[in-house]
């Protein structure tokens, strides 16, 4: 039963991540990626971690993708609409891709997977926050500091100048 | 502190990220004096981050050779760290003294220069002293994400504009690359700490074609940090549409922190797996010299053949990593070392002919550079025959002994490779020299320079000769910081 | 073959979802006729009075208007999303009920069984409602994008900057009540606050009222309610984002508002005013089935809301995300401070 959810929600998070970059409307291409990240929330319930697909779909589809919209439709987009896709000239870059895929997906199916699930460790809210803040406290912080220069450096290129 | 916090971490941990601490701190408190302070005294800004690398370095310096691991083993302080940090502190510091007046004539003289500056250098430190590939990950996205912004800085330039966006779109791309090799290699061993990883190659039965392709994704992420081919595509853009004090600092620090991170990953967490990144990583430098060398030949702009001279550059100090002895290891710190010194040398120099409106970025406005201004033609001279490798400059020693470390490790054919890519290199350093010495000057030179410039341009050339003459001292010290496999 | 037990247990579920569907579905039948009832006497005047008695008939026969309305598609719209906008924006309004609870354990009477008044008591119940109500946004951007007019679309820019400058605030806010109540679990929530009306998150001083008048504000704005309803800014952008929408179609997007304004008031209810419990914790009071004590609180909230929309003008745009980022967000960044302290 399990494995039948996951491979459905698996299938449809692919089939919508190749529609994000093969839709030629760049407003279809947003909500496929919305449908991506919606399934990838699901992955998460699958793999018992009910918080992170509630932040997954709180940040990713709740905040970022709704800026992402709000650019596009500032965006005038009839040129990128009658643009064909992928580009006439470059169907072989196409093929060359499908074979490198194609060659990732048998390395992976190649190699045992030797290790199992995590045990004896339950993905609730108190255990993330409690290794956030112990075993992993220097990578938090470092994160606050890269959010704060992203900041800073988002202000400086969008800032007129005078 | 309880003991349950008491089991992750000591008073000592926040010891060990002092200088880091200092460094970024104060980048958030320049933030707040910049608009403290009116805009006729800009300079308190400047100074302040000199300030603070000199604060942070000192600390560096109490703290050195204590090889304290901190943070659970997601932080070290050992020697290694220490010399790199040492070549950012240098690179931070020129990267602000060659700014202070070519801001000023861009009209980008704002605080957050300076605060970028800053948060890149801190974003270096961690990942010189990073041992997890978590904080790896985090102190590169730190250190590039700034200088994102800064080689976006000149907003009226549409070369800027699109460097910066080429930069920032490619670097995000292979981010994700990394990123995907990091999963992988977690996925593999069950861990993201270097010492640990390195452990589970030995025990464990994990060398299957995924790990391969885990290494090919490391390989390709950092390879784009470099500036390696074929992962150098953004460089000559983003360095030529950069502000020049930006560009000799990408050029030195960030790149010499992603060869820290390299070397760091490659000879700590994955020397075990040897034989299976060695041909890689050769490739790649191989690909660098010839590629970057000989494209390097048929440019005219000189900010756009520095940064294929660079790619030529990270090939070669690539190269001491394939040797993978520590003294190949200690040969690349050195190169780098040396690097810095004669990369912002020259930049230096580049930025003294932006006056007004001559831009000084094309090859062709150094004719006859020799005959009017002799002692800058004899620095720029200097620099130009180090980083050709030409005796007796240090750009010779540095190559030198990475060759020796290639050929102590038998590794002959790449050495002669290196060797004649060397004097490919030289045709297009000396080209140069030629059209400064050799031809009559077409109209006055007007050189900005500054004291700040000055400073940064006899430092350098001190440098330079003096590591050429007498490298026995620094030579010692790479040796001496390079960690043990 | 599975066991009665399992069987039961789908049952019950699948009878509560229908439930609170049907309740939903008919939601604005009342809410219509009390929102325009409410309206009138505010204004001195009667409100709806032709059709039944007091009008309350009158949401019947503006439902059937509604029906047999020509549907139109305007010319060059995204047909596909022009049609999916509605149902985006319905369907994140109803799936917030699926956490939602309205009270502990019920026994039904004569067969002595006993149910839960809430469908999934989820461990992040409260972060799942901030995210599955904050997508109901898709259908105001997507809906006035693919209408192709230019009304439609400022409705849409608008609407998505307002909601998530607010989102930002209202989340802070409800940060604030898990650290008073230490669980993102709205049950836990509802429990801690037993006792007389004093144990009310609200009077959790001196932080509690001010995390009530923020998330108060930021949820007006969520939900696109007078003094915050610019995305449908008759005076300057017609009908905002829904202007080229009729029929059904129409009444899609007006259901998700009404429902998302109930979603509102549930939330203000569990979350600050104690959720099923009474006011005072005396024998009289707690002989009064917890519902009852639940509903009246939210229904005081709906009429609430409808009076500040009668009452209060329209803010202008600037002042709105101002009052968004340089009043609300700094001072819940403030607050959730002192709640740290005094949390310690």
């Amino acid at each position: 039963m399990e494995k039948l959810f996951f491979l459905m929600f698996a299938a449809v998070a692919i089939a919508s991540g190749l529609a994000v970059v093969t839709v030629r409307n760049p407003v279809h291409s947003a909500l496929a990626l919305i449908v991506c990240l919606i399934q990838v929330a699901a992955l998460f319930v699958l793999l018992r971690s009910p918080f992170l697909a509630a932040v997954q779909i709180f940040i990713y589809v709740g905040a970022v993708m709704v800026l992402f919209l709000f650019v596009v439709l500032i965006l005038d987009m009839r040129k990128a609409v009658l643009q064909a896709f992928p580009p006439v000239k470059k169907r072989f870059v196409v093929g060359v891709i499908l074979v490198l895929s194609a060659q990732m997906v048998a390395f992976v199916f190649l190699t045992p997977m030797g290790l199992g699930p995590a045990q004896g460790w339950e993905p609730t809210v108190e255990s993330i926050g409690r290794v956030l803040f112990t075993k992993y406290l220097f990578p938090f912080e470092v994160v606050s500091v890269i959010l704060l220069a992203a900041l800073v450096a988002a202000i400086v290129i969008a800032k007129e100048r005078q | 502190m309880n003991s349950e916090v008491a089991a992750f971490f000591s008073p000592g941990d926040f010891l060990a990220i002092l200088p880091e601490m200092v460094i970024a701190g104060m980048a958030c408190l320049l933030l707040l004096v910049d608009i403290a302070v009116p805009r006729t005294k800009k300079c308190v800004v400047p100074a302040l981050a000199v300030l603070s690398v000199a604060v942070a370095a000192w600390f560096s310096y109490e703290l050195a050779g204590s090889g304290v691991s901190a943070f659970s083993g997601m932080f070290v302080l050992d020697g290694y760290s220490d010399f790199f940090k040492l070549i950012f502190y240098i690179v931070a510091v020129f990267a602000i003294l060659v700014s202070l007046r070519y801001i000023r004539t861009e009209e980008i003289d704002l605080g957050e220069y300076y605060v970028l500056l800053l948060f890149s250098l801190s974003g270096m430190m961690i990942m010189a002293s990073g041992t997890d590939l978590l904080t790896i990950y985090l102190g590169l996205e730190l250190a590039s994400l700034p200088v994102y912004a800064l080689v976006g800085f000149l907003q009226k330039s549409r070369k800027s504009n699109e460097a910066a966006m080429k930069y920032i779109i490619l670097g995000a791309f292979s981010s994700a690359i990394l990123l995907y090799g990091i999963s992988l290699i977690y996925g593999l061993t069950g861990t993201t700490q270097l010492a640990a990883i390195s452990a589970a190659l030995v025990t464990g039965d994990v060398n299957g074609p995924l790990f391969t392709l885990a290494v090919i994704m490391l390989v390709a992420g950092f390879g784009f940090k470099v500036a390696g081919f074929p992962f150098h595509m953004w460089a000559p853009d983003a360095y030529e549409g950069a502000p020049t004090p930006i560009t000799a600092f990408m050029a030195a620090g960030p790149k010499a922190a992603a060869f820290a991170v390299i070397m760091r990953v490659f000879l700590e967490g994955l020397y075990p797996a040897y034989d299976s990144w060695q041909m890689a990583i050769a490739a790649v430098a191989v690909g660098s010299m010839v590629v970057g060398n000989i494209t390097a030949i048929l440019q005219t702009s000189i900010k756009r053949m520095l940064a294929f001279s660079s790619v030529g550059h990270a090939g070669y100090a690539l190269l001491g990593l394939v040797a993978g002895s520590e003294e190949g290891m200690a040969s690349v710190m050195f190169y780098l070392f040396v690097y810095a010194f004669m990369n912002l040398g020259i930049f230096g120099i580049v930025i003294m002919m932006r006056k007004d409106s001559q831009s000084g970025d094309q090859i062709s406005h150094y004719t006859g550079l020799g005959k009017s201004n002799r002692l800058t033609a004899l620095a720029m001279l200097i620099f130009l025959f180090s980083l050709a490798g030409i005796p007796p400059t240090a750009g010779f020693i540095a190559k030198f002994y990475v060759f020796m470390a290639l050929i102590n490790k038998g590794m002959v054919g790449l050495a002669v490779i290196a060797a004649l890519m060397s004097a490919v290199a030289a045709y297009y350093y000396i080209r140069i020299v030629m059209l400064m010495y050799m031809r009559e000057p077409e109209k006055e030179f007007a050189l900005a320079s500054s004291r700040g410039l000055l400073c940064v341009l006899i430092i350098a050339l001190a440098a330079v000769v003096a590591l050429g003459v007498y490298p026995g001292y620094f030579i010692d010290l790479a040796r001496y910081a390079a960690f043990p496999l | 073959m599975p066991d009665t037990a399992i069987l039961l247990e789908v049952l019950v579920i699948v009878v509560k979802v229908s439930v609170i569907c049907g309740i939903l579905f008919g939601l604005p039948l009342p809410l219509t006729w009390l929102e325009r009832k409410v309206a009138g006497h505010i204004q001195v005047r009667l409100g709806p009075w032709r059709v039944g008695p007091h009008g309350v008939l009158q949401p019947f026969a503006d439902m059937v208007k509604l029906l047999i309305k020509e549907d139109i598609v305007p010319d060059r719209a995204d047909k596909f999303l022009f049609k999916l906008a509605p149902l985006l924006s319905m369907i994140p309004a109803f799936l917030v009920f699926v956490a939602i609870p309205f009270g502990e354990k019920f026994a039904i009477p004569f067969i002595g069984n006993e149910i839960t008044l809430y469908i999934s008591d989820m461990n992040v119940g409260i972060l799942y409602i901030l995210a599955i109500g904050g997508l109901g946004i898709y259908g105001m951007i997507l809906g006035g994008w693919a209408s192709n007019s230019k009304y439609s679309l400022l409705g849409g820019l608008r609407s998505s900057a307002q909601m998530i400058s607010y989102e930002v605030s209202m989340s802070f806010a409800a940060i604030g009540v898990v650290m008073l109540t230490d669980s993102l679990n709205l049950l836990e929530m509802v429990r801690s606050q037993s006792g007389s009306f004093l144990d009310w998150n609200i009077f959790y001083l001196p932080v509690g009222p001010v995390w009530f008048v923020i998330f108060m504000i930021s949820a007006l704005a969520e939900i696109n309610r007078i003094p915050f309803d610019l995305p449908e800014d008759e005076g300057t952008l017609a009908a905002g984002f829904h202007t080229e929408y009729s029929g059904m179609r129409f009444s899609f997007f007006m259901l998700a508002e009404y429902v998302a304004m109930v979603t509102i008031a549930v939330l203000t209810v569990v979350m600050f005013l104690g959720g099923w419990n009474p006011p005072l914790d005396i024998s009289i009071f707690h002989l009064v089935p917890p519902i009852f004590w639940f509903l009246g609180k939210v229904v005081l909230f709906i009429y609430f809301f409808m009076w500040l929309r009668f009452t209060l003008p329209r803010y202008r745009y600037d002042q709105l995300m101002a009052i968004g980022w340089k009043v609300l967000i700094p001072l819940s960044l403030v607050t959730i401070l002192v709640t740290g302290l005094m949390k310690i």
